[in-house]
């Protein structure tokens, strides 16, 4: 294997480690179980299609949580390797300032991977879980939640959340070489986030025709609405609830999701090496 | 601190900046506009559920819904004009935002200048009777969308008892300084357009002596009004004597 790539996977399996070192893994299966638990409450409290309910929650809620978790531990890892010099000591073992970039995000990803694959699994859990109190309850003769979360569903919903979490994964590692601090950092990736999960709705809102379509300044809103459209990931199309209560998602959509995850995480890459090279260590 | 210059990049990583950014946009482009979908108005959520969703910030979540109720029956693409809509579901929308947001006018105005235009009769008193009812709870702030009710019932729906009844309930309850006269006066015209030239010959003559009126020329106004409506009245007693 030549040097630098031995380095890179080098740098990518202690950004793993590092992570089972602070212990994420169990802060992630906390959370899920916690959401877990909410989604318990909400089938109890459903008047009806209590089970559509339970999945839906836990779904959505699992998704916001994973980005949000992953993005901090992003953050925080990074943030501690320039405050502990461990980016100077990396650099000085000539290894070229893209293959420290590179071997991080690699590890990254492996670990939104990861917590990709622990949200499905507590997805499958709870389903499970609700299959056999249902045929408890009904002494054997149901097996309703079994039809609402389908294996191959499931493995479209975790392969685009994974693919989703690579994105925010190399978002934050752009915005903490960027922005130097977890506060902006941060602050930016959710507003990143937010912003490309509703950029369709609102090109949706700027286009009513309740707006007077012919008027200049509309016009120029619908524009800027489209631009903006046009340089984030369109994430709405990504990891829908949808695909899991209502088995609408496809293995074409997830191709494109895959091609928009290329794309956009090479353009994340490029911009943040871009400043990584800029930056004076 | 300093960066280092643009030179200390180096050419592959711009390189591939550029191509992902190109690559960015072609992918963008190529991808269809989003387009609404022609599916039912859901029912609202419980108020309580609304409120638990605000966070314990109403307003901005009822200015949210109100643009997305707004947005969901007219877009571009596939659109579901407003007469398609069910406005059981519509009211009940409205009703909700303004249960998040009482001081907003937006619900109400929605409901007097948009619900209530479509080429339906029903479906325009579901509206009316949304403003009334919503009128009652705010009326000094609400007034506005109670008299344009008010004239859409007499010029739209040619029902002026209805008219008359709107017109009543907005002279017995908007009694703030901020309500103007001429709304406070429109029972009187309705009384005049129904023939009971003596009714509105009294309540403008009321009108009048109460001294509420201060403009010289309001004044001028309605005394050539009450003229005219006492030679209205005698004139429509003349035939019977």
């Amino acid at each position: 294997m030549r040097p630098v790539l031995s380095k890179v996977l080098t740098i990518a399996r202690f950004t793993l480690l590092e992570a089972f070192r602070t212990r994420l893994p169990w802060i992630v299966l906390i959370i899920f179980a916690l959401l877990a638990l909410g989604s318990v409450f909400v089938q109890h409290i459903a008047v009806t299609e209590s089970d559509r309910m339970q999945i839906g929650f836990l779904a959505a809620s699992a998704r916001m949580a994973a980005m949000f978790v992953l993005s901090l531990h992003v953050a925080a890892s990074m943030v501690r390797d320039f405050n502990d010099k461990v980016v100077d000591l990396s650099l000085s073992l000539a290894l070229p300032r893209a293959g420290y970039y590179l071997g991080k995000f690699l590890g990254f990803a492996g670990i939104a991977v990861a917590v990709a694959a622990l949200a499905s699994l507590a997805i499958l859990t709870v389903a499970l879980f609700g299959m056999s109190w249902a045929k408890f309850v009904t002494h054997g003769t149901s097996s309703t939640l079994s039809g609402l979360v389908s294996g191959p569903a499931l493995a479209l919903w975790g392969s685009s959340l994974a693919m989703e979490l690579i994105l925010i994964a190399a978002l934050t590692l752009f915005c903490v070489i960027t922005f130097a601090h977890i506060m902006p950092a941060i602050s930016f990736v959710i507003a990143f986030y937010m912003l490309a999960r509703s950029i369709n709705a609102v090109r949706l809102l700027s286009t009513s025709q309740l707006l007077a379509p012919n008027e200049w300044s509309n016009r120029a809103m619908v524009r800027l609405v489209d631009a903006l459209a046009w340089l984030l990931p369109d994430l709405d199309r990504f990891t829908s609830t949808a695909w899991l209560v209502e088995q609408s998602g496809s293995v074409s959509v997830l191709g494109v999701n895959g091609l928009q995850t290329l794309i956009y995480g090479s353009l994340l890459l490029g911009a943040g090496l871009f400043d990584l090279y800029r930056k004076n260590l | 601190m300093k960066q280092r210059r643009l030179s200390s990049v180096p050419r592959g990583v711009v390189a591939l900046a550029a191509v992902a950014l190109a690559g960015q946009l072609a992918f963008a482009v190529v991808q269809p506009r989003p387009q609404a979908r022609a599916e039912q108005l859901p029912s609202p959520p419980s108020a309580a559920m609304l409120r638990a969703m605000s966070l314990g910030d109403p307003i901005p979540l009822a200015q949210l819904w109100t643009l997305w109720l707004q947005a969901f029956d007219n877009q571009p693409g596939i659109s579901i004009p407003f007469l398609d809509l069910d406005y059981g579901k519509v009211a009940a929308w409205l009703q909700r935002i303004l249960q998040l947001d009482p001081r907003g006018q937006y619900p109400l105005m929605m409901a007097s200048q948009l619900y209530a235009q479509v080429p339906d009769e029903r479906k325009q008193r579901q509206m009316l009777e949304l403003v009334q009812h919503e009128f009652l709870a705010d009326p000094d702030r609400r007034w506005p969308w109670m008299a344009h009710a008010a004239i859409m019932a007499k010029h739209r729906l040619n029902d002026l008892p209805l008219a008359l009844t709107l017109a009543q309930a907005l002279a017995a309850h908007a009694t703030g300084p901020n309500v103007p006269h001429w709304a406070r006066q429109m029972q009187i015209f309705i009384y005049e357009d129904l023939g009971e030239y003596e009714t509105a010959r009294v309540l403008l003559g009321g009108l009048l002596d109460s001294g509420a009126l201060e403009d010289p020329h309001e004044i001028h106004f309605l005394i050539e009004r009450l003229n005219q409506l006492k030679d209205a009245e005698k004139s429509s007693h003349g035939p019977k004597k």
